[in-house]
């Protein structure tokens, strides 16, 4: 069984200091050792963005694509090997601006993968721009007199798009956060964990003060159960989904035992050879 | 060899009945070419199928029809000037018009209501196959018994009405026409050989070479090659994924070659547009990756079912940063196959990213290719440089250090579930162990590393093939689909005349290519683009000198070999052509 020490790098991080970012990265490393993973069997895809160094700072297998396209590389990894744990990580651009195709084909197609976008309203490595889930009228550098678009609701989104795992956490509330992605982990399918994680330089409204006040706790509500798609997109609704906890989760059978003759074996340990007789029966199909 | 063409509505069976003709000459031993134009879409619109068929290798369509079955007056008049003295049975249900410059004999037959009077209209078109059997001089036998193979599921009335159709198709001709009936196929050269297409090679060889993975996103002309595979992957365990486009497409493929298995996507120019940022990634994290590019007519949507080989400069630098690509460009079917295979064996060993650049004529066309040239268990697969996990445990933890520099640039890897052999892959400049770092010196080093990678694909592939003469008067310069064309070109041109053509692109071959043309006294580049794609490419490599003239069509139509007979002659004096 590893240990919290054995997920960490030597890396210096280059978060700002006070980031929320510290927090996800805390919690992702205690759902790991709790869920009984191993460094070496488990994979981080990360896309662009302050979000996308987590990968630097937890001991795994680490892939860093370009902005946008977590998600189809993480497919891509949990199909070469089934048998690793894979978890992809963004930020709110990576996941709903740039890539926001791919989220939505992510949750309707399954795939055993664990995504965990941090999410902060706000640009942060390109220095305070608008994000999708930057509130109507919130002013930036690309936005002076106050964005005039509506803000995306991914936990919406993802439950209406057939999404069979939808929970959202707050960086500051570590024990919750992670079990939410331990939960999330261990759902035999894609999970989401939309994860409040401010932004202490460049967000100055939705403040870590702002948030404690504003978020409700749906495990202090004993009368939530996240198995109704249409009760959770209701509670999402009237909340303005700020709200933490387990939203949605269904049973669930992932994408990769869906595929015909797909085997258990993951690909990387088997035979690259075609065998004369399946070979002769391709040819067949030709003649 | 006989030119036979078949043309009507887009939609009327006009490819089943062209399939059929060439799979049945196919089966009695003689060699086919099957050229299909079609337009993009998917009912309605001309449409026509021509077929060549010969005792020997035939790899190109001709000017020339021999034999032109028409289901409708456009056929005619799109397609009698092909006609030098040839026959055209048109169906009488058109009252077909042969135009007063028309070079042709005219015969007709009620094809339609000869259909109908077996019970469905539908079966015109195995009453059209019956007739050209006839007009062939072929022997009906073959035909029948392939109709009835083919509809043996549908039940016995089905196969039996076909039968007839085939028969009596056949029948009326013989009795109506047999006197004007002088072409002669010649004896076949029985053989084991199979119809297929480049699309199909391509699949073919993706499985013998260890593809297990294919990311894609359709568009003509490269769809085939995902449906291929997903009929095929099954098989073998293998999984095709239709992706939400072409920027998720190649990330996965990315990210299956990060965990270690073979993968691939394939699309035509406007999707390896959209994969050049992914290209890139894969190349500066030396992720193995395999690209399939169609090339159609471009930019943009361009003309989708058109034959064009606009991509070439994109395919080498259509990428931002000095990012480095294998580019293989298969010359015939048969290569085709063997570059599939070859391209997971070089991904893999020089851990970057190999596009495999084909063109639409070579990619939908079906020729003969003997199923020798198909062994696919017999195909080498060659994993490349890595750590074992022994290797990783006797090395200890996190001293793994995954891109150390080497003599040749190349660095052992590791894969995901290795013990001690985690490591970051990313886009962003790395150190040995592949850290984030922009210091100068390691960014120096990490790119020459990189490149160095690309010299050693020089060492293990033949770049440029040459057939010909030692002292040819002119080499014809090709590439893709061109080189089957450029063959038969030079055959016509007589023994001075040699064909070169490229069989990789990236790296250039470049000492390959000045002493295979040392020799020659004109060289003519034959390419489908408006810019001279290939030409620059050879200048931009200081390949060309005063010799060299280029021929290039970028009108949609795949070149003819009369084409290159015609500019070829005109290069040579008189007293030099032979």
């Amino acid at each position: 069984m590893a240990t919290l020490q054995e997920f960490r790098t030597s890396e210096k991080s280059w978060w700002c200091p006070g980031c929320g970012d510290f927090g996800v990265l805390a919690a992702m490393q205690k759902a790991l050792v709790a869920v009984g993973a191993n460094p070496a069997s488990t994979a981080i895809v990360a896309g662009i963005g302050c979000s996308g160094k987590i990968g630097n700072y937890i001991n795994s297998y680490n892939i860093h694509v370009t902005h946008g396209r977590a998600l189809p590389a993480a497919l891509g990894l949990k199909l070469a090997n089934r048998d690793l744990m894979v978890l992809a990580a963004g930020g709110d651009g990576d996941a709903y601006a740039i890539g926001m195709g791919h989220f939505m084909h992510a949750l309707r197609r399954n795939v055993n993968v664990t995504y965990v976008v941090m999410d902060n309203h706000i640009y942060g490595l390109t220095k305070g721009q608008t994000s999708p889930t930057s509130q109507e009228g919130f002013k930036t550098k690309t936005s002076p007199k106050g964005s005039l678009e509506r803000p995306i609701h991914p936990l919406m989104l993802a439950v209406s798009a057939g999404a069979t795992f939808v929970a959202q956490g707050f960086s500051s509330w570590q024990p919750q956060l992670a079990s939410l992605i331990q939960k999330g982990i261990e759902h035999p399918g894609f999970s989401l964990i939309n994860v409040i994680s401010p932004c202490v330089t460049y967000n100055k409204v939705n403040t870590y003060d702002w948030y404690k006040q504003s978020l409700q706790n749906l495990d202090n509500d004993p009368d939530y159960v996240p198995n109704d798609r249409t009760k959770a997109l209701a509670r999402l609704h009237v909340t303005d989904e700020l709200v933490t906890g387990l939203i949605y989760q269904e049973e669930s059978t992932p994408y990769e035992d869906l595929i015909p003759g797909f085997k258990d074996t993951p690909l990387v340990h088997q035979n690259l050879h075609v065998d004369p007789n399946t070979w002769n029966q391709i040819l067949s199909t030709l003649e | 060899m006989i030119a036979w063409k078949i043309g009507g509505d887009q939609g009327e069976g006009i490819d089943s009945t062209g399939d059929v003709l060439a799979t049945v000459a196919n089966r009695m031993g003689y060699f086919v070419y099957g050229y299909k134009n079609f337009s993009s879409r998917i009912k309605g619109g001309h449409t026509n199928y021509k077929v060549r068929i010969s005792p020997t290798r035939v790899e190109a369509t001709t000017k020339r029809t021999d034999i032109l079955v028409a289901l409708n007056q456009e056929t005619i008049d799109k397609n009698f000037s092909e006609l030098d003295n040839g026959l055209l049975l048109a169906d009488s249900i058109f009252n077909p018009v042969l135009p007063d410059n028309a070079k042709a004999q005219l015969l007709t037959l009620p094809l339609t209501a000869i259909a109908k009077d077996l019970g469905s209209v539908v079966m015109r078109n195995m009453v059209s196959v019956g007739a050209s059997a006839a007009l062939l001089q072929m022997p009906v036998e073959p035909f029948v018994q392939y109709v009835m193979a083919k509809f043996k599921r549908k039940g016995p009335a089905v196969v039996e009405s076909n039968r007839q159709a085939v028969e009596v198709g056949y029948q009326r001709i013989m009795d109506e026409y047999g006197h004007l009936l002088t072409y002669r196929l010649g004896e076949p050269h029985p053989g084991d050989r199979l119809v297929i297409n480049g699309n199909d090679a391509i699949a073919l060889g993706a499985i013998a070479g260890g593809c297990r993975l294919m990311c894609g996103y359709p568009i003509t002309p490269a769809t085939d090659i995902m449906e291929s595979l997903a009929k095929w992957f099954p098989l073998v365990g293998g999984a095709v994924v239709q992706m939400e486009d072409e920027l998720g497409s190649i990330t996965a493929v990315i990210g299956a070659g990060f965990g270690g298995a073979r993968a691939m996507t394939a699309s035509s120019g406007p999707g390896i547009s959209l994969m050049q940022e992914a290209i890139g990634l894969a190349s500066v994290a030396e992720i193995p990756a395999v690209i399939v590019d169609t090339q159609r007519g471009g930019p943009s949507t361009g003309m989708p079912t058109k034959q064009e080989q606009s991509d070439l400069l994109a395919l080498l630098q259509g990428g931002h940063g000095d990012t480095l690509r294998v580019v293989l460009t298969p010359g015939s079917i048969e290569e085709s196959f063997e570059d599939a295979v070859e391209a997971f064996n070089l991904a893999e060993q020089f851990q970057t990213p190999v596009i495999i650049a084909t063109d639409l004529s070579l990619s939908l066309w079906q020729q003969s290719v003997d199923r020798s040239r198909l062994n696919g268990p017999a195909q080498p697969i060659r994993r490349g440089a890595t750590f074992s996990q022994e290797d990783l445990l006797a090395l200890g933890a996190n001293v793994f250090q995954r891109y150390q520099f080497s003599a040749d640039g190349i660095s052992p890897r590791s894969l995901p579930g290795e013990a001690n052999g985690q490591y970051l892959a990313t886009g962003v400049e790395h150190s040995t162990n592949g850290k984030v770092s922009e210091d100068p010196t390691n960014r120096t080093k990490m790119m020459d590393k990189r490149l160095m990678k690309l010299q050693g694909v020089t060492q293990v592939r033949d770049g440029f093939k040459y057939e010909g003469p030692e002292d040819p008067d002119l080499i014809l310069i090709g590439i893709g689909s061109t080189v089957g064309v450029l063959k038969e070109a030079a055959k016509q041109l007589g023994s001075k005349v040699g064909v070169a053509w490229f069989r990789t692109l990236s790296p250039f071959p470049t000492e390959r290519v000045l002493s295979v043309l040392a020799p020659a006294r004109h060289i003519l580049v034959v390419e489908q683009n408006a810019l001279g794609q290939l030409r620059q490419m050879m200048t931009i490599h200081e390949t060309t000198d005063h010799r060299y003239e280029s021929l290039l069509k970028y009108n949609g139509v795949p070149f003819l070999p009369e084409e290159v007979v015609t500019r070829a002659s005109a290069l040579l004096t008189p007293v030099e052509v032979h």
